[in-house]
């Protein structure tokens, strides 16, 4: 990218709620129902139906604020946006408009070392329409799915703070930690109950002016977003650089080309008729409410680092990633909970226990390893029943399987040799058959003594005790 | 006096003393139906099975000795704009022709929970918009005084049908008169209660703010009871007064000695008809024989009311009607052969050919209102207008106990006679429109004839003052008699009506279909 | 203040009603002589009067989080003017 243009993007995040009702009336809010039998006469939007306000919606949205560091209205009101598409049975979506609960808040980025607080607009409440599926390509249909309408969304508005690709999928990651840490949703793009979509538009650098800006949509993945809004910038650069005019429009994101195309000319904003709707009344929010949400606010991701560094020692990279979400958070602090040993249960953690998540592609709450499971396992290291590299195996065994580390250790043989008995005869062998080494080791090599001990171990398939082995080895020579 | 002609509490009274069953009332009521709906032509849906069989099964209680609410065994009916499950709910609109609700709205569960036997559905203007009930889609209806004239609107069908005697009592709905003019122009008892007093739920709306679900009788008497049974919290509407209901029949002491009544000077100026000025201001003075304290008074804002409704309410109902548009239910305009519509043409066929022209004149004139350059101007214009108006009536409720008028500013006009001139209908309006501006309570009670039609007089009231006005219009009634007087509705016989006879034989028919 | 026909195509695409020439002229003049009408409001001067979107003084009405019955399928789809197996079926946006 050329170093003369500057990127401006802001993100506009839906969130669904995981309340156990809908927005508006008393269906379950669940995904995955068959088509059309997840729904009542209210979001379904039949002649005469009214809404009345989920509760937990107006609390979780609160809370939401609250973990942004928002101001939270002290009076609020749902709008009505007007406009017809066959998703949206009432042909309005209630929404809330020029009132929303929350506004001026932030959230602090960090990226390669840095933070940057980013500021967030606002977070308003609103209901998802329904689902919207096309027939085959000519068939001049598309079928609706009445399900997911009233589920509770939150659409969370970032100020055009962000300037770069990589910061947006370090604020859309830091986004869904902090939404997971105070359980307000399940955050999985791949199910929708997270989507982004993305304006952005470019200036010579150094200009403070807001250009014209694309709208980006279409993104699936926090990885997507960065993809598309890299290729976005630089597409906007060319125009920029060949000074042609930018114009207001609608990007889909073509993940397989990876591109953008265009959607719509954005002609002036379409005129939703906002109007407040008359079916709800107004929300009065007491600063009495405000302070009993921020009291059960959990700990926040920052206040958990801060706290990790201090209780557990630990630097500020490693609990950067160890509170990077909830659940690896908790996983992180039940272990050395039992254990008592924070150092050794990070390396754990960081190391084998990611990568492993990584390779199989599993959340935390899904892997079979539990932390007792860890922490029995580094009671056996302790104890010398297994060496730290057979450990290695079998923590990869246990994740995979979720047995317990000894009947691993049992069923496969792997407890370490640490009988010196059993192990001279192999350390004598060794030691005859390298007699050149043996002598190199008198003579005050200690790379010999390195060679002679892995022999050992590669006889004894990496199960004799390493000091033990140091040990006889010493003696013989 | 026949069956048909008795107040529902006339026939309460027979059916608990065991000289009549609910079978017999009901075979009396249908009888009168199919006798002169061919002319009268209230009902869109006559429901005859399932009222016989709901009948039956309150005569069965009876005789068990179960203890049954006071109305049970009564036939009532119900506004086409009330949601009832498993029986068609049409608004007057071929756009919900065919539509038939999975759910009832709460005042007709409440009134099937008290034992009411439903007749069926009654004719209206579409989706509630007009004050004569010649904009219904289907057919108009008219008035049992004289077959010549409207019967008012938009509850045309409801008064209609209690005037006729092809029900004891009706439910309505009220959005700017709707339950309070054709009450008046048919000579019968009509309430729209204080808003929020009565759940919406269930009610197709119209203008949100504005609507309300109220009971249109022969007297104030079955008034007062049917609002005990209606009215009440509803946690399934968010707009719904948290408010403890009273026994409104404890107000009908007949005393009202010391109220003060107001009089509006602007509500007897122009466009009001000499006829019905010269009746109710002699029923005035009846209420000033009764000792109540009546004077006149000024109403500042009486002149931008009908302005301000005519943009809040369509407003509101260009969004509540956007639903309309031929996807999850009701009419979808089909191509023509061969063809294919796209999802645009669909929308725009659908909705013009499934809302007749009144309706698609307000919902042009709310979305202009609403629109981005004009929202201030008119729909915010109008609400701060409403504010003018609400404070207009706080002010005279200090000095009032309630406010009285003329309820229409003519007698029932004819068929055809306004329908071609949009304003000069909306004008029909002008005294019962403020009361639903302002959310306040309003009853017209039948109050004399002017060359033989109807008058009817409007009491207004401050916020959940239903008991006072009940009151008052109680005292009035006692003593005037005028509830007594029966539409002189002949039989079948003459040719005319036995073609509608034969119409109505049709709608039977079609009772029950989806 | 006289519509245009413009205005009225703008406000009737807005609104999804489709009208012949003959209806649009119609429409235009009777929603003029009406908005002319109502155009009285803005005699009057309003700046000190706060809009009124709600009659009642009620506030912060809402339900707890408690699940309750819903529609069958069938009773969601039986109105439904068009369907496909399990679906609402529509035409195709172009």
């Amino acid at each position: 990218m050329n170093d003369g243009c500057e990127v401006v993007i802001g993100l506009e995040v839906h969130v669904e709620l995981h309340t156990r009702t809908k927005a508006f009336c008393s269906c379950p809010n669940e995904f995955g129902s068959e088509p059309n039998t997840n729904v009542c006469p209210v979001c379904m939007g039949l002649p005469g139906v009214l809404p009345v306000l989920n509760q937990a919606v107006l609390e979780s949205a609160i809370r939401t604020g609250l973990a942004f560091n928002c101001e939270i209205a002290s009076f609020s009101k749902f709008d009505r946006k007007n406009y017809y598409y066959p998703d949206l049975p009432k042909n309005y979506q209630v929404s809330q408009y020029d009132l929303p609960l929350c506004r001026q808040g932030y959230l602090d980025v960090e990226m390669d070392g840095a933070t940057r607080r980013i500021g967030i607009t606002r977070v308003h409440m609103e209901e998802d329409a329904g689902k919207l599926v096309h027939g085959p390509v000519g068939s001049g249909y598309s079928l609706v799915d009445t399900n997911r309408c009233g589920v509770p969304l939150l659409e969370i508005v970032s100020e055009p703070d962000l300037r770069t690709p990589e910061e947006a999928r370090a604020y859309l990651e830091k986004l869904k930690a902090i939404l997971e840490y105070i359980d307000v949703s399940d955050c999985k793009m791949e199910e929708g109950s997270l989507r982004c979509d993305a304006n952005i538009s470019i200036r010579p650098a150094g200009s403070t002016v807001l250009n014209p800006k694309s709208e980006v949509k279409n993104m699936n993945s926090f990885r997507a977003v960065q993809h598309a809004l890299a290729a976005e910038a630089e597409r906007l650069c060319a125009i920029l650089e060949e000074g042609d005019q930018f114009i207001l429009e609608t990007r889909a994101w073509d993940e397989v080309a990876g591109v953008t195309v265009q959607m719509r000319i954005k002609e002036e904003a379409s005129d939703y008729r906002y109007f407040p709707d008359p079916d709800l009344v107004p929300l009065v929010i007491s600063p009495d409410l405000v302070a009993q949400v921020r009291s059960a606010l959990p700990e926040l991701p920052s206040a958990r680092r801060q706290r990790f560094m201090a209780d557990y020692g630990l630097p500020a990279y490693d609990a950067g990633v160890l509170t990077g979400s909830r659940p690896l958070a908790d996983f992180y602090e039940a272990c050395v909970g039992a254990s008592h040993d924070s150092k050794t249960v990070s390396n754990w953690v960081m190391g084998e226990f990611l990568r492993l998540l990584k390779a199989h592609n599993l959340e935390v709450e899904q892997a079979r390893l539990t932390p007792s499971h860890l922490v029995e396992m580094l009671q056996l290291i302790d104890r010398g029943d297994i060496s730290g590299k057979i450990a290695k195996a079998v923590f990869e065994e246990m994740f995979i399987s979720g047995s317990r580390p000894r009947e691993i250790v049992e069923a496969r043989g792997l407890a370490q040799i640490s009988d010196a008995g059993a192990l001279s005869a192999v350390v004598q062998q060794v030691l005859d058959e390298n007699p050149v080494v043996v002598e190199d080791y008198r003579k005050g090599k200690e790379k010999a003594m390195a060679f002679l001990v892995g022999q050992v171990m590669k006889a004894t398939r990496g199960q004799a005790n390493p000091q033990l082995v140091n040990k006889l080895i010493r003696e013989r020579c | 006096m026949e069956i048909y002609d008795l107040t529902a509490h006339e026939l309460a009274d027979l059916l608990r003393r065991g000289e009549m069953t609910s079978v017999e009332i009901a075979g009396a009521i249908f009888r009168r139906i199919h006798d002169v709906d061919g002319d009268v032509q209230a009902y869109v849906t006559i429901t005859e099975d399932q009222a016989m069989e709901t009948a039956r099964k309150i005569d069965g209680e009876r005789l068990q000795g179960r203890d049954l609410p006071y109305l049970a065994g009564v036939p009532a009916g119900l506004k086409d704009v009330l949601c009832t499950r498993g029986i068609r709910t049409t608004c007057g609109s071929r756009m919900l022709e065919h539509f038939v609700p999975p759910y009832d709205a709460t005042v007709v569960a409440k009134l099937s929970a008290s034992g009411a036997v439903f007749t069926g559905k009654l004719n209206m203007d579409e989706f509630a918009m007009g004050s004569s009930t010649e904009n219904s889609a289907f057919f108009p209806t008219r008035n049992p005084w004289d077959l010549g004239c409207v019967p008012g609107g938009s509850s045309g069908g409801p008064a209609a049908a209690v005037a006729a005697g092809e029900a004891p009592y009706a439910l309505g709905t009220d959005t700017g008169g709707s339950i309070r003019q054709p009450a008046s122009l048919c000579g019968i008892v009509g309430l729209k209660p204080t808003y929020g007093l009565v759940s919406r739920y269930g009610l197709v709306a119209f203008a949100s703010s504005l609507d309300q679900v109220g009971p249109m009788t022969k007297d104030v008497r079955d008034c007062a009871l049917v609002l005990n049974l209606i009215a009440g919290h509803d946690p399934l509407d968010s707009t719904s007064a948290p408010v403890p209901v009273p026994d409104y029949t404890s107000f009908l002491t007949g005393e009202i000695r010391g109220l003060r009544v107001g009089v509006p000077r602007e509500f007897f100026g122009d466009g009001l008809d000499a006829g019905v000025s010269a009746v109710v201001k002699d029923s005035l003075a009846k209420l000033a024989e009764l000792g109540a304290i009546v004077e006149e008074c000024s109403f500042s804002h009486a002149e931008y009311a009908l302005p301000c409704y005519y943009l809040i309410a369509p407003a509101e109902a260009s969004s509540n009607l956007a639903r309309y548009d031929g996807v999850h239910y009701g009419y979808r305009a089909m191509p023509p052969d061969g063809g294919e519509y796209d999802l645009m043409e669909m929308y725009m066929n659908t909705r013009s050919q499934g809302f007749g022209a009144e309706v698609k004149r307000r919902i042009m004139l709310g979305t202009y209102a609403l629109s981005s350059g004009y929202y201030d101007a008119y729909y915010l214009k109008a609400l701060k207008l409403r504010t003018l108006i609400r404070d207009d009536f706080s002010r005279l409720f200090e000095q009032f106990d309630a406010i009285a008028s003329p309820t229409s500013p003519t007698p029932p006009f004819r068929l055809g006679e306004k329908s071609n001139d949009p304003l000069s209908m909306y004008l029909s309006d002008v005294y019962t429109i403020p009361v639903n501006l302002a959310g306040i309570p309003g009853i017209s009670v039948p109050c004399g004839f002017t060359d033989g039609l109807p008058v009817g007089l409007q009491l207004m009231g401050p916020v959940f003052s239903e008991g006072t006005l009940l009151r008052i219009a109680y005292a009035f009634e006692q003593h005037t008699g005028h509830h007594r007087a029966r539409a002189p509705l002949g039989c079948s016989g003459s040719g005319e009506s036995g073609a509608r006879q034969a119409e109505t034989a049709g709608r039977q028919g079609r009772r029950d279909a989806p | 203040m006289k519509l245009s026909i413009k205005e009225v195509e703008h406000v009737a695409l807005l609104a999804r009603l489709a009208m012949s020439e003959e209806e649009k002229e119609q429409f235009r003049a009777q929603l003029s002589s009406i908005l002319e009408y109502a155009d009285r409001i803005n005699q009057l001067d309003t700046t000190a009067a706060l809009p009124t979107y709600h009659v009642l003084p009620l506030q912060n009405v809402s339900r707890p989080d408690q699940r309750g019955a819903t529609l069958t399928q069938e009773e969601v789809l039986q109105n439904a003017p068009d369907r496909d197996g399990s679906f609402f079926k529509v035409p195709r946006i172009l």
